[in-house]
Formats: C-alpha cells, sequence, structure tokens
C-alpha cells in the first residue's frame, strides 16, 4: 500500500484535518505536523476516551439543547459534538455513514429514533462494517424509512431489499437482479413494532410469524435465508468489496485510488474480515491525499470548522434553518442516496454558506465606534488581520491578491478624514467574509 | 403537524427528489406512478434580460446562452397565463365549503362539523356555506371572480397521494405518463427558447410541468437574495460584493467551482437587487410572516407586470392539508393565509391592470372521507373541490354539491360531479386557445363547459 512519504507540514497536517475532522483549532495543525504523519493518522484512528471540551452548547434562550424533542435541537445537538470532540474521525465518519445508509427524519418522524440510529453509527464508525450493516438493518430508524416494518410473509415490501443491494453494498445494476430484490425481501421478513398514541412508533421487534420461512434463491444460492443472512450474502458477494472501498475512498479523495491501489484496499478489507478502521487508516496515509487536488468541503464540516477556528460553543438555533439554505441539515438528507455533492455549491447554497459564516463572525464584527482610528492603513496587514480571526488557514497567492486589491480600493474611496478613520473597520469585517468564503477556505 | 400518513411523507420526499438530479431515488411501492418528469436533465442559467436565476429542465437541445434572447424576444408577449396553486395533501372540500345544518353532516363529523352560523352563505346553493377562513375567496365570489367547483374529480378515485396527485398533474388516469399536462401544452404551444413558459416557484420543478421538448424553469425565491456582512455598510459593502466575482479560479476543480460561482452570485445579486426584500413596488398588502406563498405571489405579479414571458405558473399553496388528526386548526391556519394572499395577489394584478391575463386554479388530489376519524381529522376521499379566480371566469358553479344523503360512495367518500379532464380541455381551448385533443388523452370524451364570460 502506498504511503505519502514526503514533507508532513502545516499545510499537509490541516488538510488531513479537514479530512478526517472538522478543521483545526487554532494552532493546531502546527501541532499536529510536529507529530509527523504516522502518529497524526494514529491519533486520529486510536482516539483516547471520548470527551467534549469547551462549553456545553445551549439554544438562543442559552438553555440546554433538547435534542429528542425541540425541532432543530437534533441538528445543534450533532453540530456540537463535531466542535468539541476529541474523536474527530469517529464523528467525520458518523457523517459519512448518515450519508451512506443515509435516513430522513422525514420519513421516520421521530428525532429520538433519528438519535438513535446516530449513536449505533457511531458506535461502529471505525469498526466492522458487518457488524454496522446488521445493526442497520434492525436499526427502527431504517425500519420505519425503508417499511422494514412493514415487510411481511404474506405482503412483501421490497423497498429495504433493494437499497440494501443498490445503495449500501454493492451499487446499481452490479451484480444482482430484479428476483434477487424479491428474493431478499422474503429474507428480510419479520420485522414489526407497535403505535402507541402519543408515544408513536415503539416496540420494535423480530416477529417469526411474520417471517417467511421458504427456501429462497439469492444471487445464485438456495437456502432459507433470513435477515442476516441476506446481509452476509451481499458481504461476501464479489461486486461489494470494490464497491466499499471505492466508496469509502470517495469521501476523503475527490479523483478515484489507482487500480494498485483499489485492489490492495479490497484484499486489506476482506482478509481483515470487513473491517473499517484499516481501509481508512491506509487512505489517511495515501500519497493521493496529500498530492492530489482540493476538495469541497461539506456544508456541516465548514461550519464545524468556523466554530473550532473561533473557539465558539453552539449557542443559537439560527444553524438549523441557516443548514436548510447551505444545503445540508442533519437528519434530513434529500433523499435515501443522501446528500448529492455535485449540488453542494450553486448560486442559492452559496448564499447560505455566506450567511453561515455571518453568522459565526456576526458576535465577533469590530465596532466603528470603539475601532475608529485604531487600524493599520496597509492593505496587507488587513488582509493579515482577517485570515488570523479564521486561525489562518492556507490560501493561495491569487486568493491572497484579491483579498489584497480589494482592501486597497475600499481604502482608496475614503476621502474624508472620518471615513479614513472607519472605513478600515468595515474593509477587516468585510474581509473576513471574503476569507470564508473565499475558493481557499471553502476546500480543503 | 397533523400528518399521520406514512405514505404521504415518502411520496413528497420522492417528488422532491425526482426533481433534484434524477438520481438515487427512493424506491416507491409498486404499482404506484414515477412522477411526470423523473429523469428530466437539469442545467442552472442566470436570466439576464430576467434577472432571474433558473433552474432549467429539458435544456439539452440548446446551448443555455440562447435562452436569454428567447427570453428578450417572448418579452412583453401580454398572452394570458395559467396560475395553477397546489393544496397539498388532499383538501377537505367538507370543510372549505360546507353543508351548514345538514343533520348527516353532524352525524358524520360529531367533533369537525362547522356551524351554521359560521362563515358566510354560498349564494349559488343555499346548503352551503364559506369556512369562516375563505371570507376573502367568497368576497371576490360575491364579485363574480371566482368559480366553484364543488365536487371535481374522477369516478373511480384512487386513495393514494401520490397516485392520485400523479394523475392530476398528467392529465390522465395513467400511471404511465411522464409529462405533466401543462409541459405538453407548452410542447405544444411554447418555445424551445423560453424556459420562463412554465415557471415553478419552489424548489423543485412541479411534475404538472414536465415537458418533452421545451424547457420550463424552477426559482425559490426572488424577493430574498441578500448578502448581509455584519459591520459592514456603503460603499465598502458594495466592494465587498464586487470582491465575490474577482477570486483566480486557483489550482483545482473545486477552487475554480467555488470561484465560478462566487463570480455568479456577484453578479445575480446586482441583478435581483431591484426586487430584493419584497421591493416590488406592490400596490397591495400581502400577509407576513415566515411562509414563502405570499411573497412569491407578490413577486409573480411584479415579474408578470415587468413583462417577463410567462405562460403556466405553479405554485403550492401554505398547509399540510392531509389532516388524518387535528385537523380543525390546520385547517383554519392554513386556508386563511392562502385565501388573504390569494385575494391580495388578485387585489394586485387588478391596481396593475393586468387582472384580465391571469387566471388562477386552485385544486387538490382529492377530498376527504365524509365521517370523520377517531383522531379529530378524516381520512383520504374522492372528489375535493377546486376553484377557479380570475375577472375573465364566469363565476358560476361548475358541477354540482352531490349532497351526503345520495352523494356519497360505498367508501363514504364524495363522488365527483365534474371531471378534471373536462375542466383541463376547456381551459386548454378557451383560455389558451389550443387544441386539446392535442394534450389531454381522448380529450374527445370529456364534454367543454364554458368557462370564460
Amino acid at each position: 500500500m502506498p504511503v505519502y512519504r514526503g514533507a508532513f507540514g502545516r499545510k499537509e497536517a490541516e488538510r488531513l484535518l479537514w479530512r478526517a475532522g472538522f478543521g483545526p483549532r487554532p494552532g493546531e495543525a502546527a501541532r499536529v505536523a510536529r507529530k509527523g504523519l504516522k502518529r497524526a493518522v494514529d491519533d486520529l484512528i486510536y482516539p483516547p476516551r471520548v470527551r467534549m471540551t469547551g462549553r456545553a452548547p445551549t439554544d438562543d434562550d442559552g438553555a440546554p439543547l433538547a435534542p429528542r424533542d425541540a425541532w432543530g435541537h437534533d441538528h445543534l445537538w450533532w453540530l456540537d459534538r463535531m466542535i468539541r470532540t476529541n474523536q474527530p474521525l469517529v464523528e467525520r465518519m458518523t457523517l459519512i455513514w448518515h450519508d451512506w445508509f443515509a435516513t430522513s427524519n422525514e420519513g421516520v418522524g421521530s428525532q429520538k429514533w433519528m438519535l438513535v440510529q446516530n449513536q449505533t453509527m457511531r458506535t461502529h464508525a471505525l469498526g466492522s462494517f458487518e457488524s454496522l450493516l446488521l445493526a442497520l438493518t434492525r436499526d427502527p430508524a431504517m425500519l420505519l424509512w425503508l417499511n422494514g416494518n412493514q415487510n411481511t410473509r404474506w405482503d412483501p415490501n421490497e423497498n429495504y431489499a433493494r437499497e440494501l443491494m443498490e445503495l449500501f453494498t454493492l451499487g446499481a445494476g452490479r451484480g444482482y437482479t430484479e428476483d434477487d430484490v424479491r428474493e431478499q425481501a422474503r429474507a428480510l421478513t419479520g420485522w414489526r413494532n407497535d403505535w402507541r398514541e402519543g408515544l408513536g412508533d415503539v416496540n420494535f421487534r423480530y416477529d417469526p410469524n411474520r417471517h417467511d420461512n421458504g427456501v429462497k434463491v439469492i444471487f445464485g444460492q438456495r437456502g432459507n435465508f433470513g435477515w442476516q443472512g441476506a446481509c452476509r450474502l451481499c458481504l461476501r458477494h464479489s461486486a461489494h468489496a470494490s464497491f466499499f472501498v471505492r466508496k469509502l475512498w470517495s469521501y476523503f479523495i475527490p479523483t478515484p485510488p489507482p487500480a494498485a491501489t483499489e485492489a490492495a484496499l479490497r484484499t486489506l478489507y476482506r482478509r481483515s474480515g470487513y473491517k473499517i478502521r484499516p481501509i481508512v487508516s491506509a487512505i489517511l496515509r495515501h500519497p493521493a491525499l496529500y498530492t492530489g487536488p482540493r476538495m469541497v468541503k461539506p456544508p456541516v464540516v465548514q461550519l464545524a470548522g468556523m466554530h473550532r477556528a473561533r473557539n465558539r460553543p453552539v449557542n443559537t438555533d439560527a444553524w438549523s434553518w441557516i443548514s436548510e439554505l447551505d444545503g445540508q441539515r442533519l437528519f434530513l438528507p434529500p433523499n435515501v442516496a443522501g446528500w448529492n455533492e455535485d449540488r453542494w455549491l450553486d448560486t442559492s447554497s452559496m448564499r447560505g454558506r455566506w450567511t453561515a459564516a455571518n453568522y459565526v463572525a456576526l458576535p465577533y464584527a469590530l465596532d466603528p465606534d470603539q475601532w475608529r482610528g485604531k487600524l493599520s492603513l496597509d492593505p496587507s496587514r488587513l488582509v493579515d488581520s482577517a485570515l488570523a480571526f479564521w486561525a489562518n488557514p492556507t490560501i493561495a497567492p491569487g486568493s491572497r491578491q484579491a483579498l489584497r486589491d480589494f482592501a486597497a480600493a475600499a481604502l482608496s474611496d475614503a476621502d474624508q478624514s472620518w471615513e479614513r478613520a472607519e472605513y478600515p473597520v468595515l474593509i477587516v469585517n468585510a474581509l473576513r467574509m471574503l476569507v470564508a468564503i473565499s475558493p481557499d477556505y471553502q476546500t480543503c | 403537524m397533523s400528518c399521520s400518513c406514512n405514505e404521504f411523507s415518502r411520496a413528497s420526499l420522492f417528488r422532491r427528489s425526482v426533481a433534484e438530479a434524477g438520481r438515487g431515488l427512493p424506491a416507491i411501492e409498486p404499482g404506484m406512478p414515477l412522477p411526470a418528469g423523473s429523469g428530466l436533465d437539469r442545467r442552472s442559467f442566470l436570466a439576464r434580460t430576467a434577472g432571474l436565476a433558473l433552474a432549467v429542465y429539458g435544456a439539452g437541445k440548446l446551448p443555455l446562452g440562447l435562452f436569454d434572447e428567447g427570453i428578450a424576444r417572448a418579452q412583453s408577449a401580454g398572452g394570458p397565463i395559467l396560475v395553477s396553486v397546489f393544496l397539498e395533501g388532499g383538501a377537505d372540500s367538507l370543510s372549505m365549503l360546507f353543508p351548514a345544518g345538514n343533520s348527516r353532516y353532524h352525524s358524520l363529523r360529531p367533533t369537525l362539523a362547522l356551524q351554521p352560523t359560521e362563515g358566510q352563505p354560498f349564494d349559488e346553493d343555499a346548503r352551503l356555506r364559506w369556512h369562516p377562513s375563505l371570507a376573502p375567496l367568497a368576497e371576490l365570489h360575491a364579485e363574480g371572480k371566482v368559480t366553484v367547483l364543488p365536487a371535481v374529480g374522477y369516478t373511480n378515485a384512487d386513495q393514494s397521494h401520490f397516485t392520485s396527485r400523479h394523475y392530476w398533474e398528467v392529465g390522465a388516469t395513467d400511471a404511465h405518463l411522464r409529462t405533466g399536462w401543462l409541459g405538453r401544452y407548452l410542447d405544444v404551444a411554447g418555445a424551445l427558447d423560453n424556459p420562463l413558459q412554465g415557471l415553478a416557484l419552489s424548489g423543485s420543478l412541479h411534475p404538472a410541468l414536465a415537458s418533452a421538448n421545451v424547457p420550463v424553469a424552477c426559482v425559490s425565491r426572488i424577493d430574498d437574495y441578500d448578502f448581509w456582512a455584519g459591520g459592514v455598510w456603503g460603499p465598502v459593502q458594495q466592494r465587498m460584493l464586487d470582491a465575490l466575482g474577482t477570486f483566480p479560479p486557483g489550482s483545482s476543480r473545486a477552487t475554480a467551482k467555488v470561484a465560478e460561482v462566487a463570480t455568479q452570485v456577484a453578479r445575480l445579486r446586482g441583478q435581483l437587487l431591484p426586487f430584493d426584500g419584497g421591493n416590488w413596488g406592490s400596490p397591495v398588502a400581502y400577509p407576513t410572516g415566515r411562509n414563502p406563498f405570499p411573497a412569491r405571489l407578490a413577486g409573480l405579479a411584479a415579474i408578470i407586470h415587468a413583462g417577463l414571458p410567462l405562460r403556466c405558473v405553479s405554485v403550492t399553496a401554505p398547509g399540510m392539508y392531509d389532516t388524518h388528526a387535528d385537523q380543525a386548526g390546520e385547517l383554519t391556519n392554513s386556508l386563511a393565509l392562502t385565501a388573504n394572499t390569494l385575494r391580495a395577489f388578485q387585489r394586485d394584478l387588478e391596481a396593475r391592470g393586468i387582472a384580465d391575463r391571469v387566471l388562477v386554479h386552485l385544486w387538490s388530489e382529492f377530498g376527504r372521507r365524509g365521517e370523520e376519524n377517531g383522531s379529530d381529522g378524516t381520512d383520504h376521499g374522492a372528489a375535493g373541490i377546486g376553484l377557479l379566480i380570475g375577472t375573465r371566469v364566469r363565476g358560476q358553479m361548475l358541477g354540482e354539491f352531490p349532497g351526503l344523503e345520495t352523494g356519497l360512495d360505498e367508501d363514504g367518500n364524495l363522488m365527483a360531479t365534474f371531471d378534471y379532464r373536462s375542466l383541463y380541455c376547456s381551459l386548454l381551448e378557451q383560455w389558451f386557445a389550443t387544441d386539446a385533443a392535442a394534450v389531454i388523452p381522448n380529450a374527445a370524451s370529456f364534454p367543454r363547459v364554458a368557462l370564460l364570460r
């Protein structure tokens, strides 16, 4: 397996922290760079006991969050974990599984069950994909979302069976037929739950009376398969390993893996018994991560990262509605295939990203009454100040020049003495926004 | 939120995703139709002449640049415009126009029946009264500007939201039809270079507008595209917005994409400035609040007035009409906002002198069960209510209210006295002067009625 041997400086550490987590805290990129690549990756994939650092989250009224009950607090609750966890890769993998097994509360209708599923994904974040798949197949939110709880021997529902193969384990049209979908649905029959007035969906369980006990033929194999058998047949299918490693790779690196790397990852994955951690570890050490092109940051990763750069806690409900503008409201992916990263940048979502940056920066905006006449009139120094605001992200010379040109042009507008005193303050506030929305800071 | 209908939420989710990109659609139940428009290609462009960021569907046949010219050419054409307003979820017609004081009504609906003193009488049928929240529409009706279809639908009504809505959208009880009835009209009468001819005021395309050949478009809010930054104003703010468009593409596709979109944003922001913050110059007051419906219609009136070449417009009304539980409160609020907005829109058009060009069609995928359920709600029914609003409508009922004594089918649902395809054929021929046979399957089998004065 190829391993990156080049320089591992602040720039490389910064990329690793964004791709495998939610960006650096102030000074963190330099600290991680000093560890070197091997220890930096090891610390991510073998994290310490989980701990949240910094101030606990609150809503607009300063009250603790109620993630199971209050509208939008589910989003705030997870955003807070992304910001404060000492296990950033575990949280990032949980976000990946949320996209991979995209379940929406739009169909589930219960923040409680969504959060239960979220914890299941976190528990198995770097563990065994087999355990994760089995756990999610019987997960209440998933049973509601893809109608597993309505799949009975008398009236099979193919929803989960189809997505199990198409989206979760094999890929569309890769080695299965419509007959396999029907037979898988039969194998998956038996899950049910009750509806209680006031409580909603409760008491999820396997009911053997609902299960189709007959012989099924799946992928050409005959047997009296049940739900576990259905999952294991997918994992052992010859198309699974390539689907798994390519899909997982794509979350970290925007170009497909070289053929030799993919083959090595497939072998590693199968020999490990469908373990996630070794694959992630290999991807995070791979040269393509450090030498390849940049990636657009997912909106929620960007938002968590801006909080981290500012050491700001979650202290407003605004992130729930802003996330609908920027295109990534947690627990409400657009459909069962998850978020479409091609759609993360358009004129509409860009306005959402701008709004998010503005709301992060807002409490820190410099007040002209307080800062009048106290700031430099040198455009470069104003740019430096705005970069420092976001913990000094790496920025290309061309982008830096654009920022400098803006500052110089805005300074040149100041004719009156009061303008020369006030404009630099406004310019720093504006530069913070321009840095936040720049091609450099929106990608990693 | 009173929706407890699982099928409804899945269906609505699916529909949204259809217009996303035709990618990774969730599976639907066997036998359920795929919405019209599934798989249409979608591209985004900025109509410079119109100042709108449009998602354009079915745009594969022409370079996007040509649409600008098409829109400019078609501008100020002054033709008729149909605005389709959808009450999503199956609105309860027996509350919207209710049989006041009817003993069977009160026995079917012991908790939900409206009282004979509520609302205003419906002067075309002494048995019926308007829901109190619909007073603004009763007012327009009194002026002869509302045609009521008290029991519109089709025989053997399908009680799936998904299927019935599809039938209404495609203009046929055909699960396999993949183009919308308005989309097919535009295929016949529209242009290859004017996506504004079919406009969904929405985050995604409405299937009724799905066409086979001509482009159609979608825009969510044209009044809300600000780029506020705390502690920035005046000339510095303008410089900042200009600077958004100056980032170089950088060294990767990702940075180039951000720079490109930032440039589009800077340009678009300037173009939408005249409409920003609902700065329509509306001559009337629209309802306020967080729901986008009033702003969408206020913006619509403004862009019609500005001469943008619209023909078919589609918008979803505020509220959730799938009232399986706690129906009364939900209906009261949703209908009030809908009716107040529609009246404001009508007054707006009248004040601007363009009312004769616009006709509003209000519809829902079905009505609701005559008998209430055990959760202070009602379940899916059959025939529902439809309205046509505008200065040109005849203002006389189409079909009749069949009554609860003999007008319910074996499932206890209201039977249709008017077929929605008769309405579509009549609209096409009288409003759009287009041969309905080219748009609606078996058009000859549906009787035509006089719609316009």
